[in-house]
Parts: C-alpha cells; structure tokens; sequence
C-alpha cells in the first residue's frame, strides 16, 4: 500500500471515529471536541487532494473560528451532561434504521457508478489560492457577494438582539 | 502530484533528515526557551533596579536548569472533580501546537553549502516550506485558543473558568485583527510563501529601506500592519499588558491555577515558544526576515557578526575567570573562546576562500536571529514597563481600533498594489 493512501485511511477512520463519538459523548464538550478531530481530519483529506489552501481555511474557520464559538458558549451556559428524555429514546430507535437507510442509498448511487466516486470536473483547478481567488470573482462573483450580504445581516440581526434597550 | 503526496513518497533518508532536524529545532527552541526566562528576569530585574537571578551559577546562568529540575520533581496534583482527559489533553494540546508552529519558519536562505549533503539531499534551514506556509501558521493559531479554553473549562474551578473565558473570547478578538494586519504584506507579496515573502524583501540594492515596513516598492509601507499586528499578537499570546487571562490580582493564575508541576511548565513553555513564533514572524514579514538591513555594495557590513561574536567572547572569558567554581572557571571561558573562534573564523572567512562561502552563508541565519532577538526583547520591555489593560479597554482596542485600522491599510495597500504594483 502506497504512503498517500495509507494515510488516507488513517485520516478516514480518524474522521468516522470523531464522528461516532461525536454522536456517543454524553457531554457537550467531548462531543465539541469530538467534532474538532472531525473537522481537522477532513482539512487533513483536503490536502491531501492537494487543495492546500481549503485545507487551511477549512482549520480556520471550522476548526478555529466556529468550534471555539461552540466551545465558548457550552462553557458560558455551563451545560452539563445531556439527560435522555422519552424523545431522545425514541430518536435512538428512529434514528438507526434511518442511518443504515441513507447509508444503503450512498452505497447504491456508488455502486450504479461502477464502484468509485467521479472525479469533479475541476480536479487541479482549484488547488491554489489564485485559482480560487480568479474563480470566487469572476464565475462566482455573484453567489459570494450575495453571501456576505446574507452574513452582514445575520450580524446586524445578533447586534439588534444583544442591544441593550434604551432607557425611558 | 500534488505538495502532500510527493512529501509522502520520499525516500527514507529525507525522512531520517527531517527527522534529525525537527530534534535539532527542539533542542534549540526548548533551550533557548529556557534562557529566555533568565533573560526576561534579568532585563526585568535591570527596569526595576534590582539583581534579578544570581544565586544559581554566576549571573543566575544554571536558574533556568534549577527552575527545570523544580518542575519536574514537584508533586504532580491532579485535583479532585476535573474531567480527565481534557484536563490532560489541554496542556499537551498547548505545548504540541506552539511547537508545531515552528516547522514552517524558515531560518537561512541557502541549503548548506555542496559538502554537507545527507545521501544526496540538500539540507535548508527550514523544516518545511509550503507554498501556505503563512496560513499554517494561522490555523495552528486558531486551534491554540483550545489549549487555554479546555485548561479552563476541565480544572473545574471557578478562576481557571473565568480565566479560560476571558482568554478564548480575547483569542478570537484578536485572530481576526491579527489576520487583517497581514493582508497588506500577502498582496504585496502575492503569496502565502514565507520564502517567497522574505525574498521579496531583498535589500541588495536598497539596503533596509526595501522591507515591507519601510519599502513603497509594489505597495505601500506597512508601518500600520506591523503595529496592528504586533500588537494583536503580543494579546494573541497572552502576554502583559493583555495577560487578562492570568491576572493574578484577580484571578489568582487564571486558567492554569488547577495545574501544577511539569503541566505547568507544558504551557509556560507554549507561552514562550509562541513569542519565539511571534517574533520570527514579525522579523519575516515586516522586517526584511534573513535580508541584511545593508545594501549588498557595503561590503563592510559583513564583519558585524564577527565585530560583535569577538568582543562578546572575549568578554565570557574575561568575566569567567573571576569564578571559582568549576562552571565559571572552566565552561564560560571555553564558551567565550568557542564564540570567539567563531567570530575570527567569519573574518578570517572575508579573505581566505573555502571559508569565504560559510561566511556568506551565516549572514541570512545571524540577521534573522539577531531580529528575532529584538522583538523577544520587546516583548520583555513591554512586560517591565507596561500596566494591565482593563477588559473593557482590551475589548474596545480590539474591535474599535486594531481591527478597523487594519483594515483600512488592507484597503490602502490594496489601491497603491493596483496602482504600482506587479502586474
């Protein structure tokens, strides 16, 4: 087996392990920091796809930037370890049949493609930061600007929310 | 082929080198780590008008290995009602990213020179080199925030929570203008390359004034960038004045208040080692990182290193001779001549041929060295000289200046790259 793929699988298994636990932690931080080792070994499969700057952004922002708020807030709220409620049983008991249901269906679509995932149609494209950078403004120009838009008015929202009312 | 995969399928005696180099670099990081404390205690000392260390070999040179014994065989506590693992996990996960960090800092331009090859690879003075090696560096950043939130969060106890609260909500504040203050020198640059940043800065021609803090060459002179960015980073690192997260006189030692004896020193040794990363990084991106601050015509200055490597030499071994034990009479005399002989070496290499190339060769790693020294010296003076921030205050400098300001250099750089930049 060849080192490239070895570490794949390492980085696979790293990534459904993380993922597991994520969903079997009692606690909210185990499984916050359940979905850092997720987070970080997807950046880990990003580069080795060779998309090294997805990879680091991946880490910044959902690794660093997203999780620290995840983390910050269970420790602001303080929040224990979850209790199971008779929802929660009953999800226990929806859940998996759902789950092997949405898995069969992934390994049917893979299996009607000969066994393999397509490649995307841009496999090199993408790989370095001019290349990305010329695509987010020129093909994608609008889908991105409209993005931020969308992110400046969930700020304004959250700062109208946190503001302190005015005094009468 | 892609970077990563072509990594992975080197030969084993690349990996053995790499190996033996990264064991090299934590030598020297943890030892220099080690004295950086004396040197902070001493220069501290000085600002304050005291003696500072003295008692343990002369001039307090054997403290930092008594501090070092003390943390090692102190009791290890583990205090009752923390969650285990992540109070484990919080220190390790500290001390192995501030050590990571420092695998893509380059030290020296040139591999060394054709003799000293290892089974027919060239050795650089770096570790690795990636064409991201900036955004590396700042998701290991990003992930840093968790060493000091889980510290706080695990020990269970009220001041490590405040302090571990505190620190992730200052961390991230500060992620974001630090970030910004750096945009200005990736457009003139045009790439996230550590390498290609430096080399950019060649100061052949113009001397100093071609570092990105001073230079009008392809951009604007990021004297804005450096101070948005130094600053966001000495908060970044948790360092006075925005050491909030340790604030003795409220919060007892903050976040590490539950950890005692070795896992202390894990994130003592993170705090210094993301200053030696702080400062490399301010060297590299503003200051011209290995490029003298001479333009190449001064011949001259090529006998600086040795101009002060003599006199210091011969200073150790004059001061060691005054000792009486074994450690001033013998190793700091023989330290002074070893630095001494270096220093002649290097003038002598100014003139005798074979030695002419490690003369040439030591010139990139001495300036960059000596640079870094500057900004950890910066650090120890803004420690013996400044008063703690109020948290509001810390809050306000942040957002309401360090990030707008930053910004607006990102918008003025971004104009003068369109105006006169690369094309």
């Amino acid at each position: 087996m060849s080192a490239p793929l070895l570490v794949f699988f390492l980085l696979a298994a790293l990534a459904v392990v993380g993922a597991l636990s994520l969903i079997l932690q009692k606690h909210p931080i185990h499984s916050a920091l359940s979905l850092i080792v997720v987070m970080v070994s997807l950046a880990g499969l990003y580069l080795l796809m060779g998309a090294e700057f997805v990879a680091a952004v991946q880490i910044i922002v959902y690794g660093g930037a997203i999780m620290v708020l995840f983390v910050f807030v269970i420790m602001l709220l303080n929040a224990s370890a979850e209790e199971h409620t008779d929802f929660s049983k009953l999800a226990k008991f929806g859940g998996l049949p759902l789950a092997l249901a949405l898995t069969g269906l992934l390994a049917a679509a893979m299996i009607r493609n000969g066994g393999a995932v397509p490649n995307s149609s841009t496999p090199d494209a993408l790989a370095s930061t001019t290349d990305i950078s010329i695509m987010l403004f020129s093909t994608f120009v609008y889908p991105f600007e409209l993005t931020s838009f969308l992110i400046l008015v969930a700020i304004m929202g959250a700062l109208v929310l946190a503001q302190r009312e005015k005094k009468t | 082929m892609n970077a990563v995969t072509t990594f992975l399928t080197q030969d084993g005696g690349f990996w053995v080198l790499t190996l033996v180099k990264i064991a090299l670099l934590l030598f020297i990081v943890l030892t220099v780590n080690a004295y950086l404390t004396w040197f902070e205690r001493k220069v501290v000392a000085l600002m304050q008008s005291r003696v500072g260390p003295h008692r343990v070999g002369p001039h307090g040179l054997l403290q930092p290995a008594a501090d070092g014994l003390k943390f090692l065989f102190k009791e290890d506590v583990m205090p009752g009602g923390v969650d285990k693992f992540v109070y484990l996990l919080a220190p390790f996960l500290a001390l192995t990213l501030a050590l990571a960090s420092l695998a893509v800092i380059p030290f020296g331009p040139k591999p060394l020179p054709p003799p000293f090859t290892f089974f027919g690879h060239q050795i650089d003075l770096w570790i690795t080199n990636p064409e991201i090696g900036l955004l590396v560096l700042f998701s290991i950043t990003a992930l840093g925030v968790y060493g000091v939130a889980l510290a706080g969060w695990a020990s269970n106890s009220k001041y490590p929570l405040l302090g571990g609260l505190r620190s992730s909500a200052q961390m991230v504040s500060y992620e974001l203008s630090m970030t910004m203050s750096v945009v200005g020198v990736l457009l003139m640059a045009n790439s996230f390359s550590l390498t290609k940043i430096i080399s950019l800065q060649d100061s052949s021609k113009w001397g100093l004034l071609s570092w990105n803090i001073f230079t009008f060459h392809g951009g604007f002179p990021q004297v804005v960038g450096f101070l948005c960015f130094f600053i966001s980073a000495i908060a970044e690192t948790n360092r006075v004045p925005f050491d909030l997260p340790e604030a003795e006189s409220e919060l007892v030692a903050g976040f590490h208040t539950e950890y005692s004896s070795f896992k202390f020193a894990m994130f003592f040794i993170a705090e210094y080692t993301s200053m030696i990363t702080v400062s490399s990084l301010c060297a590299i991106l503003f200051f011209g990182g290995w490029n003298s601050p001479f333009p190449a015509t001064w011949t001259f200055t090529h006998f600086i290193p040795s101009l002060i490597l003599i006199p210091f030499g011969l200073w150790v071994i004059f001061d060691g001779v005054k000792y009486e034990t074994i450690f001033g009479k013998v190793i700091l005399p023989g330290l002074g001549a070893a630095i001494a002989g270096v220093g002649t070496l290097l003038l002598a290499g100014l003139w005798i041929a074979p030695l002419h190339e490690i003369s040439e060769y030591i010139q990139g790693p001495f300036w960059l060295l000596s640079k870094i020294f500057f900004f950890l010296f910066f650090y120890v003076w803004a420690r013996g000289t400044l008063p703690r921030f109020r948290y509001d205050q810390l809050m306000n400098i942040g957002w309401k200046l360090l990030l707008p300001v930053s910004i607006a250099n990102v918008i003025i750089t971004a104009g003068c790259v369109l105006l006169w930049g690369h094309s």
